[in-house]
């Protein structure tokens, strides 16, 4: 008890040290642990500045990354909004990996670094351990590793080649980093090691290869190919991954510019599950911090003025300006995902007549286990269209808008009641779905006999075309890495080209 | 287990590499602005320190991405508090409505609000980046690695030959005093109890140990390892690093607060080039209606005078304080001289272009003449100097207006100027 007396102590002073720190993180996991049943990695945790803030942000977070103009401009900007005013700072930032580093803001009031420590600590650090996504497109053991590894070499490429032609093949790089994700293919584990001994063979076979006795054996002595083989199409199969066809079928690209691509390829892909849950992950981790600093109140960790100013934080937190608001910025993703984890617990705990017809298998489970499932097995479409409850839709007062081109005016198409519930839904989940702001643009065929040309194809989806200027200069990028001529062309429903953009 | 670690102490400006990247990709832009930067900031502040803000369009980073306008789209909002399902809503002018979706961490910024702040070192690279004084070289690159040595205190260590006799015997000196009081103190004592003492055989003893402190308190070294000091040298470089600039100017009553502003900028953008290539750069600040007088900066731009133009006093006043303050091959000299080309007689032109020749361009590096009108007639002083143009040291420019400072300043002092001009 005097325990808890001394904790409260800590707790309640308006400066935090290093053991008020401590504290919360032990506190934390403890309950995270026994209480939440929460697996996670090790905490890292990182006291920063304002302007390593700053740092960390323009790298998206990563402790190190290869250099490049990008993420320097990146820090201007952000520099330039908080210097104004215009932007403040979050308080944490968290980084998947392990262990998992957080860096947490200085001036954070203790409330603040407690309330962040439950958050990053314990909430994102085990959507990070246990989410699918990350589990399978991630490897936080080697990332850190990897960036080291992604740095030195691109810092010898400057070296070895230009600063000048090194920030083009990255710009292109850059361009397409969108399409340079498997989406369904799971990636290799990064290793930084393996990396490494995989170019020191590259260049071991490279060498063995290399001997003018091959170009003069006679002809009757190569195998011929078949005729039909010959002319099959290639690819085979039309592939997503643009960056990865380009880095492996490029016919004259030099090795360097295959591993600089594979670099950027890498990285893009470990982000990938980032963007794909940003919901889930902030709901999750607001919906943990939400528990665990009520539960270390009703253990008596804390007293009434810490929770007044948490109530206040967590609240602004989770605040959905609407939509004619001048706050307004789009659906909080912290609210959503919030509500909807919030709501999984009721419907677990106090189902409603409607809840029994809706969630069938939520009834009467432990809300736990279910908070755990939903947390491990979806991402952000999948979630919303697996749980958004019409309770949820009522509180937020969604609705669905449906903007078409050739109308004058916007229609207003479903609201919350019965009718509603389903299409909203549907419509949400469609919004968090990665086809909704990145075009699908995939390698269709190279004329592999002729020009070397590459053909990518853009599905039109719900007549979305693409920026004409900007798929231009995007198609130079193309152009620069392929290093033969390119044409992208958008393709409607019924396999009809639309538009075709040509870079010769 | 938890790590908790304090970065605070740590380096800052990780991002300072890429940064540099970043500005490098948008030197073109900055440099166009630079000049449009200089017209409207205050020349005063130009000397300070400080930040440089920089407006920058067009680094835009490219990506497939669908037309924001175009598709069919529905969209889900929050806050619903009037519509029924149905209703019908009109769209919003062009350009604006979707689209605009984004998380709570990522504020949208247009571009063409984007300022980069260059600090004060970073302007003037830029801004100095592609000129050179012509006649520069010469004492420069001599002066880069000429140093002299300069005493600067004393050290513990080093060689015999720079032993300080004075110094050494002085820290001996006060070794021996400290040492000699602590020995005196002890025997002090000692007589003290011998006095005291009534048993003889304890007496004799404490006699002999007065004997052997006695002894110990004469055979204090005279010097001692920690005792001695050696001068020491530290390099300086040569003055020549060093700089003076004259800034003449007609304050007579044809120079108006126009023409003040305009030669004020000049010698100030002279000021700050010669700061980035000298150590140290003097001011001699001339002035001129029909007596020549040395003045501070204070004086020179701001106090009123009025009356014709003799200009040649000016240049001989200049003459001499170079014979008695600047010693010619220690100092580079500069000069730029501003009138509005007016003389008071075509002998006092002549009387110029004399001491011009004679005197002055055999001693320094660089003069500037600066005519600060819009006459098209060639003033009589033009006419004269105009023989000089062929000389690298020399060059003469017309300015009438405060946008041409720039042009004007980068055509006096770019590299190559002779190779360009012929």
């Amino acid at each position: 008890m005097e325990n808890k007396e001394h904790y409260k102590k800590l707790f309640s002073s308006s400066n935090w040290e290093y053991e008020t720190l401590k504290a919360a993180d032990e506190i934390t996991s403890k309950i995270g642990r026994e209480k939440f049943k929460l697996s996670t990695y090790p905490n890292q945790i990182e006291i920063v500045t304002s302007e390593q803030m700053l740092d960390a942000y323009s790298l998206i977070g990563l402790p190190t990354s290869y250099p490049y103009w990008k993420f320097g401009k990146d820090f201007v900007v952000n520099q330039n909004n908080y210097s104004k005013g215009r932007q403040a700072l979050s308080y944490e930032m968290v980084i998947n990996s392990n262990p998992c580093i957080s860096y947490n803001m200085e001036n954070n009031s203790t409330t603040m670094m407690v309330l962040v420590i439950a958050h990053a600590c314990q909430g994102h650090n085990a959507f990070f351990k246990n989410n699918y996504m990350f589990k399978d497109w991630t490897s936080a053991d080697s990332i850190i590793d990897y960036m080291v590894f992604a740095r030195d070499y691109v810092l010898r490429c400057e070296e070895d080649f230009s600063h000048g032609e090194v920030e083009a093949v990255l710009d292109a790089c850059h361009a397409l980093m969108n399409h340079g994700v498997d989406k369904y293919k799971k990636p290799q584990k990064l290793s930084a090691t393996r990396e490494r001994n995989r170019l020191k063979r590259l260049a071991d076979v490279k060498r063995q290869n290399y001997n003018e006795l091959w170009r003069t054996l006679p002809v009757d002595l190569i195998p011929q190919k078949k005729e039909d083989e010959e002319h099959a199409k290639f690819p085979i199969e039309p592939e997503e991954n643009i960056l990865y066809f380009i880095e492996k079928n490029a016919p004259t690209l030099p090795i360097w510019k295959r591993e600089l691509i594979r670099i950027v390829r890498k990285v893009a892909q470990y982000f990938y599950p980032q963007g794909m849950t940003k919901v889930m992950n902030e709901g999750f981790a607001t919906f943990m911090h939400y528990h665990i600093i009520n539960e270390m109140f009703e253990q008596g960790y804390i007293d009434d003025g810490f929770m007044l100013e948490f109530i206040h934080s967590h609240s602004s937190v989770v605040f959905q300006p609407e939509f004619n608001s001048p706050y307004f910025s789009g659906i909080n993703p912290y609210a959503l995902g919030f509500n909807i984890f919030m709501d999984i617990k009721r419907i677990c705990q106090d189902p409603t007549e409607e809840d029994r017809k809706w969630f069938p298998n939520l009834i009467g489970k432990n809300w736990l286990d279910e908070v755990h499932y939903a947390m491990e097995n979806f991402r952000d479409d999948s979630f919303v269209l697996q749980y958004l409850s019409p309770k949820v839709i009522r509180d937020m007062r969604l609705f669905l808008i449906a903007d078409f081109e050739e109308e004058e005016e916007y229609e207003i198409s479903a609201i919350h009641n019965e009718r509603g519930y389903r299409k909203i839904r549907e419509a949400l989940s469609d919004q968090y779905k990665r086809a909704f702001y990145v075009p699908d643009i995939q390698v269709d065929k190279v004329d592999l006999h002729t020009t070397s040309k590459l053909h990518l194809v853009h599905q039109i989806v719900d007549d979305k075309r693409l920026d004409p200027r900007e798929a231009q200069s995007t198609l130079e990028h193309v152009r620069y890495l392929w290093e033969f001529p390119v044409e992208l062309t958008s393709k409607n429903k019924l396999g009809i080209n639309e538009e075709v953009y040509q870079c010769d | 287990m938890s790590n908790i670690i304090d970065r605070r102490k740590n380096s800052k400006g990780k991002s300072l590499n890429n940064r540099q990247k970043f500005l490098k990709r948008v030197e073109g832009q900055i440099k166009k602005a630079l000049p449009e930067i200089l017209s409207q900031e205050k020349i005063k502040d130009s000397h300070n320190g400080g930040k440089v803000k920089v407006p920058v369009k067009g680094i835009k980073e490219h990506s497939f991405s669908h037309d924001p306008g175009s598709g069919n789209k529905n969209i889900v909002r929050p806050g619903n508090d009037k519509f029924v399902e149905g209703d019908r809503v009109p769209k919003p002018k062009q350009g604006r409505g979707s689209g605009r979706g984004k998380g709570s961490n990522s504020p949208e910024i247009t571009e063409d609000e984007f300022v980069v702040e260059l600090s004060r070192e970073e302007f003037l690279a830029y801004f100095f980046e592609d000129l050179e004084l012509p006649n520069m070289v010469k004492k420069y690159m001599q002066s880069t690695d000429s140093f002299k040595n300069r005493r600067a205190g004393y050290v513990k260590y080093g060689v015999p030959s720079r032993l300080n006799v004075k110094t050494s015997y002085q820290q001996s000196l006060a070794r021996q005093i400290a040492l000699k009081g602590a020995f005196q103190q002890k025997i002090k004592e000692l007589e003290e109890k011998i006095k005291k003492e009534k048993d003889k055989e304890k007496k004799k003893m404490l006699q002999d140990e007065l004997e052997e402190r006695k002894k110990h308190m004469r055979t204090i070294p005279f010097f001692e390892e920690v005792d001695l000091r050696y001068n020491n040298f530290e390099k300086v470089p040569l003055p020549t690093t060093s700089a003076v600039m004259f800034c003449i100017m007609d304050v007579s009553a044809s120079m108006g607060f126009h023409e003040k502003d305009i030669a004020k900028r000049f010698f100030t953008l002279l000021y700050i080039f010669l700061t980035k290539q000298y150590k140290n750069v003097e001011i001699v600040f001339i002035r001129h209606h029909t007596v020549a007088k040395e003045v501070d900066e204070e004086e020179f731009f701001n106090s009123r005078e009025s009356g014709g133009t003799v200009v040649a006093p000016s240049l001989e006043l200049m003459h001499k304080i170079i014979r008695e303050r600047y010693d010619v091959d220690q100092w580079n000299i500069y000069c730029c001289q501003a009138t509005d080309g007016d003389v008071w007689s075509d002998r006092d032109a002549v009387d110029c272009g004399r001491i011009v020749e004679r005197d002055l361009l055999p001693v320094i590096q660089y003069m500037a003449y600066l005519e600060i009108n819009d006459h098209d007639i060639d003033g009589s002083l033009w006419q004269v100097y105009s023989r000089f143009k062929e000389k690298a040291q020399f060059s003469m420019r017309n300015i009438y207006d405060v946008s041409q400072i720039w042009p004007v300043f980068k055509g006096l002092f770019r590299k190559n100027k002779v190779l360009e001009e012929s």
